[in-house]
């Protein structure tokens, strides 16, 4: 009995000072000055002066809420890659809206598809209007979500479904066209490498990698057809230390020029900088990682697209559109390091980019 | 596969292998003493993301690798105090606390590079010292005998560890706490003040081992870029039955193993990549399966308690 008084008072307590603190927000404040006015009522005969105080409605005020982003990234804002790029586009097309116009969250290495789901549906039932789940491995919990959430519009990559087949009509697919750049990016390392080999080090045979690695085959091959190019998989997006340890294989086995992707690079780029091999980046910037070293970097471009869901979920079209990033459409940009880079591999490069863009070059998908 | 047998790709595997096998050897050693005491620490990758970030950050920021190296073994020797108090004193569930460690050290790792170096950045690390007339063998003296200094002391730890183990007093007192701390609390052994010593020697060693990783291999550091490696150091521990030179075979064989799918897949051998990288963990459940237990500590992750047991 003693007990339950205890535990009674208890929540007494904790409900006094809830309701204390609730109490003790301010109120916020008319938007008009009050009007006060005289009222005179009659009372068993006497007459009461009173004062009423009146508030008039304000109108209502049409105020167009913040545009709200929610970027669920594998890895982190900073990992001079896949998730780095997205979140610079995101800031970029934030930076173009006015803070005041659109708010971003993020999620950071939830890499894990439970952990991005619960994110996921986290954002939606606070009411975001854009998801965006950056990896391809998410692509069924998002369809799951999709049809809880039909005011959110989610978007995924790399692939082009939309998942509208299935009857979902607000989820957005996108898919860089890596493998444009990774030709690109073959075509230089071809022309760059004195040794004849070249390595790439993936982190696993799918998405992204495996249509860059597809690209930068081709352009390699197209360029130098005896060029002897090596291909390794680590089996992971963020194994550094196997990462490295693949650079030095590759390296070990007369590769002077190495490319890659994922956010493990850095660890193969560290191995490049130790051993004077140059490398070929992708997606983010990673010249300051080794200014003498990175020879060239594709970069993703996302602001593009990102502003064309904005639009799109504005107009009503909550999904259903898939996106490319090309060098055509301004998604995919080379920039050159022009102490390695000479005049006539940059003019290959460009003329790549060109045949790319006309259709002389053609790549399989 | 005939190009795989040939020497330069077995002298690549053996000196991919060795370096691979460094912060292994490290951090299990550091677990061994930890289990042999009868501290299961779970806790390894967590302090080893600790010690990897904070010798990354001093080196760069005083050009020191050695105050780098010294910051690393510091952390790693509070965050292990941090585990003896929590499993040791308050003696809580040793599973449980370990994880809670690991996560604190994830956790506390990211923000402090967010927060201080913001994004990854390279230095110079420890460079190749090769070992005098050892450095000039013919084949394997550039292979094993031309690497970072901390490279070698993982491999000089081991017999000392050994040697630590079954040749001394203390050795013996950490034996018997781990099998029996009754009878050794009996003799007066203070079981506490021995596991307090192992698990703070399991910190430093794996502060080391990350510190291995950030200044001396890969030489820049990177958000969880440990990447699991604690834990396979937890199961080397027994893959290598609870003894120094046992973990050593348990680490080489992992790391040539993961050497050698490195080389299966550049020498374009037809072998899909997903196999060649399941191939280093395949192997390590063949060998905890089959392996024996002859040493594991019997009091293991058993909090001991004065006068109830």
């Amino acid at each position: 009995m003693k007990t339950l008084a205890i535990r009674l008072s208890l929540i007494a307590v904790v409900a006094a000072i809830l309701i204390t603190a609730c109490g003790g927000a301010p109120i916020p404040a008319p938007t008009q000055a009050p009007q006060i006015v005289e009222v005179t009522r009659v009372v068993a005969g006497t007459p009461v002066v009173e004062q009423v105080v009146v508030t008039a409605t304000p109108p209502p005020v049409v105020e167009e809420k913040p545009f709200r982003i929610a970027l669920i990234l594998p890895s982190s804002t900073n990992d001079k890659e896949w998730s780095q790029s997205i979140y610079e586009g995101v800031l970029a097309v934030q930076a173009e809206m006015g803070a005041e116009n659109m708010e971003i969250a993020v999620s950071e290495d939830t890499w894990q598809i439970p952990n991005a789901a619960a994110a996921a549906r986290d954002y939606a039932s606070q009411g975001y209007d854009l998801v965006i789940t950056h990896g391809a491995q998410y692509g069924t919990s998002l369809a799951e979500l999709a049809v809880e959430f039909p005011q959110t519009s989610f978007a995924w990559g790399t692939t082009t479904n939309t998942f509208q087949a299935d009857g979902i009509n607000n989820i957005f697919a996108y898919e860089p066209k890596a493998e444009q750049g990774g030709y690109v990016n073959g075509v230089m390392a071809a022309m760059l490498t004195k040794s004849g080999t070249v390595g790439i080090t993936g982190p696993i045979e799918a998405g992204d990698a495996r249509l860059y690695n597809a690209g930068f085959t081709a352009g390699a091959l197209a360029t130098k057809p005896d060029l002897k190019l090596n291909i390794s998989y680590t089996g992971s997006f963020s194994d550094v230390s196997l990462m490295s340890a693949a650079a030095e294989t590759h390296i070990a086995s007369g590769a002077d020029v190495l490319s890659g992707t994922s956010q493990s690079v850095t660890g193969a780029i560290s191995v490049c900088k130790n051993k004077g091999v140059y490398w070929f980046a992708v997606a983010w910037e990673q010249f300051d990682l080794a200014p003498d070293i990175v020879a060239a970097n594709l970069i993703y471009r996302w602001d593009g697209l990102i502003v064309d869901m904005i639009e799109s979920h504005k107009a009503g079209v909550m999904g259903g559109k898939a996106y490319f990033l090309t060098f055509k459409n301004g998604g995919l940009e080379m920039k050159y390091n022009d102490k390695i880079i000479t005049p006539e591999i940059k003019a290959a490069a460009e003329a790549a980019i060109k045949g790319i863009e006309d259709g002389t070059i053609t790549l399989a998908p | 596969m005939s190009e795989l047998f040939t020497l330069p790709v077995l002298l690549g595997i053996l000196y991919s292998g060795v370096r691979l096998a460094t912060p292994y050897l490290y951090a299990a050693i550091g677990e061994m003493f930890a289990q042999r005491s009868g501290v299961l620490n779970l806790g390894v990758e967590g302090i080893m993301l600790m010690g990897a970030y904070t010798a990354f950050f001093v080196a760069m920021s005083t050009h020191n690798l050695w105050l780098g190296l010294l910051a690393a073994c510091l952390v790693g020797l509070l965050m292990g105090l941090l585990m003896a108090f929590v499993s040791v004193t308050l003696q809580a569930e040793q599973g449980i606390s370990g994880i809670g460690l690991h996560l604190f050290g994830l956790g506390l790792s990211s923000l402090l590079f967010k927060k201080t170096l913001g994004s990854v950045e390279s230095i110079s690390g420890f460079q190749p010292v090769k070992i005098p007339v050892l450095g000039d063998l013919p084949l394997i003296g550039e292979v094993l005998f031309n690497h970072n200094l901390l490279v070698y002391g993982a491999f000089v730890l081991v017999p000392v560890a050994w040697w630590v183990l079954t040749r001394t007093t203390l050795g013996l007192k950490i034996r018997a706490v781990g099998v029996k701390p009754e009878a050794a609390d009996s003799l007066g052994v203070s079981v506490t003040r021995i596991r307090y010593f192992t698990v703070g020697l399991g910190g430093v060693l794996a502060g080391v081992a990350g510190a291995s990783l950030s200044i001396a291999l890969i030489n820049l550091f990177q958000e969880n870029m440990t990447n699991g490696q604690g834990f396979i150091a937890v199961a080397l521990v027994y893959f290598g039955g609870w003894t120094p030179f046992g973990v050593m075979g348990g680490a080489l064989l992992f790391s040539f193993v993961n050497a050698l799918q490195l080389w299966i897949q550049v020498k374009g051998i037809n072998l899909s990549s997903d196999v060649a990288v399941m191939l280093p963990y395949i192997l390590t459940i063949v060998a905890l399966a089959v392996g024996r237990r002859s040493q594991q500590p019997a009091a293991l992750a058993k909090p001991f308690e004065r006068g109830e047991n």
